[in-house]
């Protein structure tokens, strides 16, 4: 008999005409990349940052915080690839140094915010009536909140520094979560299954967590890596305008402050590489969430 | 149904009040003193006096709860007091500087969406293909650029192209004319601002008007348009595009308020004197009545506009409405 | 040579510098100057109420004063002439009697005629506000008993003590005259209006956006102002300050760009930017909070600041940041100031710094207090407090401190500064007219000056303080300064310096008749100004 060589293209069709077919993780992930180019571009991203962010202190040519004012706004050289800022720090060790920030704060507010708001939304639509109804008022004040006065409140009443840029930011995304999610959530509700396993006498707990928190995993993930890259670029922007983290603490949104501009026309490398940066990270990781959301969502997927 | 709209509209004045006692709380809870601010910034020496006198004008000695009591009843009143800082009533203020954010605001909703509509469209109908591709990247790009940066950019773009093209550099006006009296020299002042946090804008835009489109693609009764043989931009422009634009016309009033939080960088780039720096400068001053009078007029847009929105939805889809 | 590159040195250096005409060449009338000024928008234009910059660069030139510093010499902190009196008169009764003539055919902008019953109500209205109204600057006329205007051509000014702090005092920028009849009706009109007989002529305001102003035909100098009128556009951001100046938006501002905008400005512009430079009387300080342990003992605060290599830092920090001189408490270059050697021999300025952080390392040491660990709060401003910060901090890791900075905004930092809440606080001192007696008051302790925030008493101190301030010869005020400076900054170390302020402002060179002073606040009613285009 004759033996046919593998060919992908006919191996991806068989797959995706049998879904019985348990499929092993790797072939999966082979799937999606082929799949998602640009979801696999921005999960690159990612691991680049993450793997920067983690392991900063080996793979960074130089110290982020200290000064050489023998080595001023120097231009991109072998010395500094990067350049050196005002104050003679080599901008890629600061570069790098501040993935990690970012990533601090982009990871916690998004599982705080994500977890909160699923807490929120699915207990909110779960248990409805006059709870349901205050619940979204609260959460409508919040989410209506300027940004900018949280910020600003958070920071002067308990300090600077990361722990409390992350609650200034994580607040005003928990509502945004809560909604999504409570109204992903309200469908399933309405869902026959649910009043019967009340009417089984199963307890709230379990209802919850067995039946309605798998069936908002979806979006509750989309809304994460959103999270994620929102939380950046809320942290670049309260930065900028001095609110966020400070010095001399390597951040991305910190390094666009004050000195970028001044030295925009002299010394442009200092104001575009944070920005690239920060444009960088958060493209990669709405690029992985736009991935995650098109295949965890069966309408979308292709015929 | 009726029970719900008026629970709802009920449930409006609460939430008024919960944000003016939210905003009249955080400003108090941060650190600082307006008249300390206002003494003290040139760095010279000043009186105690001076600032119990400055107290005294400025309502400040008063009990909490009187102060509380006499911004709710005059929010809901329409008066919103005077301006701690210059003194001039908070209205006026604001009545200044709003014809400048709310040109910005509407020209980058113009410009959004101009880009977005026939973007996402195209992009939807020819998914996964290189075209499809690129508007995406293009799109993703809008929403990770931070504005700021993107506004600091032009400006530098603008500089320099202009000093190497005309010998001289250009830059937009510093000082702004009303479009009826100076329609180009206000045109050249808004546009890049309007571009930058169009930008964003349309990005979002641009993502929902591809999504919505490629579910109503796949509805039945585009097939049997198709089927029929209906030519294809008619399918488009008739059947399609109407049912689909309904969420992206939904989530144009939840980006107003990324749009608001857009203009409050981008107005200090351009040095516009608009909301968005009143809103800067008097968090920063610690101006009470000024800062709680924008963030209750930020807020009561908001929730207004979530409440239409949820009565819409509700209308739309009874299995949300609960007695 | 920094402490000799002050004030007069540097005037010179500007001279020759800067491409300014010694003297002044035909000024041409006519055209509209259009400047900026690095603020959103001032409180309120009442000079007697503000203490901000915004109110004088905004309203200045509609108000004229009694005295001031001489604009064709503002470099100098000695020389005062008349603006509204006729000449400067000597003192009488032991020297606590000064009796001015005003000047004829003053008018206010409404037609009034001003005489020195107004010139008096102003002032009564500045050193003794009736109830309800705020001066800002009432602690600085203590010496000050009464003013009167006997007729309609003379004010006296009767002091509690005679004192040479009074005429630099009495030079104040904000000391605007204001009309009687007004103040009289109600004290608080001139917090929402203006009305004064100064070269220019209030032509509008669009709030948060810029003011206008327009020559006044009925000016009582002869051919002055030359302008006629101008614009002064709000634009707090330094970036679009100097991208506007470069794109001839605006002319100038006042208040003073950092080297790196100067720098790009001149390779950029070429001739047609010109730059002078001055040192600035304004400084930072370091405050330790003398409530908060290890900083009551005398020997961490001695410490730290002769941790500090001034003379290096210094130059290195001129070139990102608007400092430069290195001086003692005095403003470099008055009289009063201390020389280089005499500097040398106070902590924080000795010449050999390697002996100098070896003694701070053995205080430390001594003092139990090696390796410390502390946070130094600073105020949310790039120039120059942050790159001050930044630049001691790196100096205290070189003794093995290890210090956080922790910024804050103004309110918040203005809490923290009257509160104590700190360790250690960046603090400034900014003055006006350049005043020494009056100036070094910020370090006494608060019982005494309320601007004070290092939670200390010392009663030796104000007994030093005030036998300088009531000596009347010149050669023993001047030692009994250099005691004092050295008791506050090396003894006690209550306090200590940074680099002073540097001030530099580069202009489109078609912008004639301004010469620039030590202080952001001086010489800005632009009646000498003239455009060459």
């Amino acid at each position: 008999m004759t033996i046919v060589a593998p060919n992908s293209r006919a191996i991806s069709a068989i797959i995706d005409d049998a879904p019985e077919i348990r499929r092993s993780i790797l072939l999966r992930a082979w799937i999606f990349c082929r799949r998602q180019p640009l979801g696999t571009f921005g999960m690159l991203i990612v691991v680049i940052t993450a793997i920067a962010g983690l392991s900063a202190e080996w793979i960074a040519p130089y110290n982020p915080t200290a000064n050489d004012f023998a080595a001023m706004t120097e231009a991109p050289s072998w010395a500094h690839w990067l350049g050196t800022d005002q104050f003679g720090r080599d901008q890629l060790s600061r570069i790098i140094f501040g993935a990690r920030t970012a990533l601090i704060v982009g990871f916690s507010c998004a599982i705080v915010a994500s977890v909160a708001g699923m807490v929120l939304g699915v207990g909110s639509a779960y248990f409805g009536g006059r709870l349901d109804l205050y619940l979204q008022g609260v959460l409508d004040v919040v989410m209506a909140f300027p940004l900018i006065i949280m910020a600003l409140a958070v920071v002067s009443i308990f300090g600077t520094g990361v722990h409390n840029v992350i609650v200034a930011i994580t607040i005003p995304l928990i509502p945004r979560c809560a909604r999504v999610l409570r109204a992903s959530a309200l469908a399933i509700r309405e869902v026959p299954y649910i009043d019967a396993a009340r009417a089984c006498g199963f307890g709230h707990n379990r209802i919850i967590l067995r039946h309605m928190v798998p069936n908002v995993m979806a979006p509750f993930l989309i809304m994460l890596t959103a999270f994620v890259g929102q939380a950046i670029l809320a942290e670049a922007s309260l930065s900028y305008l001095g609110l966020g983290v400070q010095e001399p603490v390597p951040a991305w949104g910190l390094m666009l402050q004050g000195g970028a501009e001044e030295y925009a026309s002299t010394a442009p490398w200092i104001a575009i590489f944070p920005g690239l940066a920060i444009a960088l990270t958060v493209f990669g990781f709405s690029l992985f969430g736009d991935a995650l959301r098109d295949a965890l969502d069966p309408k979308l997927r292709d015929r | 149904m009726y029970r719900y709209i008026i629970k709802r509209l009920l449930l409006v004045i609460p939430t008024l009040v919960g944000a003016a006692a939210l905003v009249f709380l955080l400003m108090r809870l941060i650190p600082g003193d307006i008249c300390v601010v206002r003494l003290g910034s040139g760095g010279g020496t000043f009186d105690e006096r001076a600032v119990q006198a400055c107290h005294a004008q400025l309502g400040l000695d008063r009990p909490i709860f009187l102060q509380f009591v006499d911004f709710v009843w005059g929010f809901f009143r329409g008066d919103f007091g005077i301006s701690m800082w210059s003194g001039k009533p908070v209205l006026y203020e604001i009545a200044a500087r709003f014809p400048v954010s709310l040109e910005i605001a509407i020209m980058a909703v113009v410009i959004a969406n101009l880009i977005a509509i026939p973007l996402g469209t195209i992009s939807a109908l020819k998914q996964n293909s290189p075209i499809d591709l690129a508007i995406r990247v293009f799109s993703i790009a809008g929403l990770a650029t931070p504005s700021f940066w993107l506004g600091i950019l032009f400006i530098l773009a603008i500089l320099d192209f202009s000093q190497a093209a005309f010998g001289s550099p250009w830059m937009p006006p510093i000082d702004y004319v009303p479009i009826w009296q100076d329609p180009l020299r206000n045109l050249s002042m808004v546009i890049f601002p309007a571009l930058t946090v169009g930008y964003r804008t349309s990005a979002v835009t641009m993502r929902m008007t591809r999504s919505a489109m490629l579910e109503v693609l796949r509805e039945d009764y585009i097939r049997t348009a198709r089927a029929k043989g209906l030519v294809e931009h008619i399918i488009i422009n008739r059947h399609a595009l109407k049912n689909a634009l309904l969420p992206v016309v939904t989530l144009m009033g939840i980006e107003a308020a990324f749009l608001i939080g857009g203009l409050v960088v981008t107005e200090q780039v351009f040095n516009l004197n608009g909301i968005g720096r009143l809103f800067v400068q008097s968090v920063q001053n610690q101006d009470y009545t000024m800062t709680q009078a924008l963030v209750m007029l930020v807020v009561a847009a908001f929730v207004l506009t979530n409440t239409v929105v949820d009565l819409v939805y509700a209308w739309l889809d009874p299995r949300i409405r609960y007695g | 040579m920094h402490i000799r590159a002050g004030l007069m040195a540097a005037a010179l250096a500007a001279a020759v510098a800067s491409t300014v005409p010694a003297t002044a060449d035909n000024p041409k009338s006519g055209g509209t100057l259009t400047y900026m000024i690095p603020a959103d928008a001032p409180p309120s234009l009442d000079g007697h109420r503000e203490t901000t910059f915004a109110t004088v660069h905004s309203a200045a030139p509609f108000y004229s004063v009694l005295v001031r510093v001489d604009p064709n010499n503002p470099a100098s902190t000695t020389d005062f002439v008349c603006d509204l009196c006729t000449a400067m008169p000597q003192p009488t009764d032991d020297g606590k009697t000064y009796t001015f003539k005003i000047r004829d055919h003053v008018k206010f902008h409404d037609g009034s005629p001003l005489a020195a019953a107004d010139v008096a109500a102003s002032w009564n209205a500045i050193i003794h506000p009736p109830e309800g109204v705020t001066s800002a600057r009432e602690s600085y006329f203590v010496m000050l008993d009464k003013v009167e205007a006997p007729d309609p051509a003379t004010v006296v000014f009767r002091l509690k003590f005679a004192t040479n702090a009074f005429l630099p005092a009495l030079a104040d920028p904000f000391a605007w005259i204001y009309k009687k009849e007004i103040l009289d009706k109600d004290p608080h009109w001139y917090e929402k209006n203006i009305l004064g007989s100064g070269p220019f002529r209030f032509a509008g305001l669009e709030t948060g956006q810029s003011i206008k102003g327009a020559r006044n035909p009925d000016y009582y100098v002869e051919g002055l102002p030359y302008l006629d009128g101008f614009t002064a556009i709000y634009a707090d951001k330094q970036a679009v300050r100097v991208d506007a100046i470069r794109a001839d938006r605006g002319a100038m501002e006042f208040r003073g760009l950092p080297p790196s905008s100067r720098d790009q400005l001149v390779k950029e512009l070429g001739d047609k930017i010109v730059v002078q430079e001055s040192d600035w009387n304004c400084v930072n300080l370091v405050t330790p909070n003398h409530k908060k342990k290890p900083f009551d003992d005398a020997r961490v605060r001695r410490a730290l600041t002769l941790a500090v290599d001034n003379w290096h830092g210094a130059p290195a920090l001129a070139k990102i940041a608007n400092v430069r001189t290195v001086g003692g408490i005095v403003f470099p270059g008055s009289p009063l100031a201390a020389t280089k050697e005499e500097l040398q021999t106070i902590a924080g300025f000795w010449p050999d710094i390697e002996k100098s952080q070896t003694e701070a390392k053995r205080l430390l040491k001594e003092a139990g207090a090696e390796g410390l660990k502390f946070e130094l709060m600073n105020r949310n401003v790039d120039q120059p407090y942050k790159y001050v910060a930044t630049w001691l901090i790196d100096e205290w890791s070189k003794v093995g401190l290890q210090v956080t900075q922790r910024v804050l905004p103004t309110g918040p930092f203005f809490e923290g500064l009257r509160n104590g809440t700190f360790d250690v606080t960046v603090d400034f001192n900014c003055q006006a007219v350049v005043n020494p007696l009056l100036d070094v008051g910020k370090f006494l302790p608060r019982s005494v000056y309320t601007e004070n925030y290092g939670n200390y008493d010392d009663q030796k101190e104000i007994d030093l303080y005030q036998s300088l301030l009531h000596e009347t010869d010149a050669a023993k005020q001047r030692a009994l300064m250099r005691e004092f400076e050295k008791y506050v900054l090396d003894t006690e170390a209550h306090m200590f310096m940074t680099p002073w302020w540097y001030r530099i402002i580069p202009y489109r060179s078609y912008v004639k008749g301004w010469k620039i002073s030590p202080s952001h606040y001086l010489n800005q009613d632009l009646a000498t100004i003239w455009l060459d285009k």
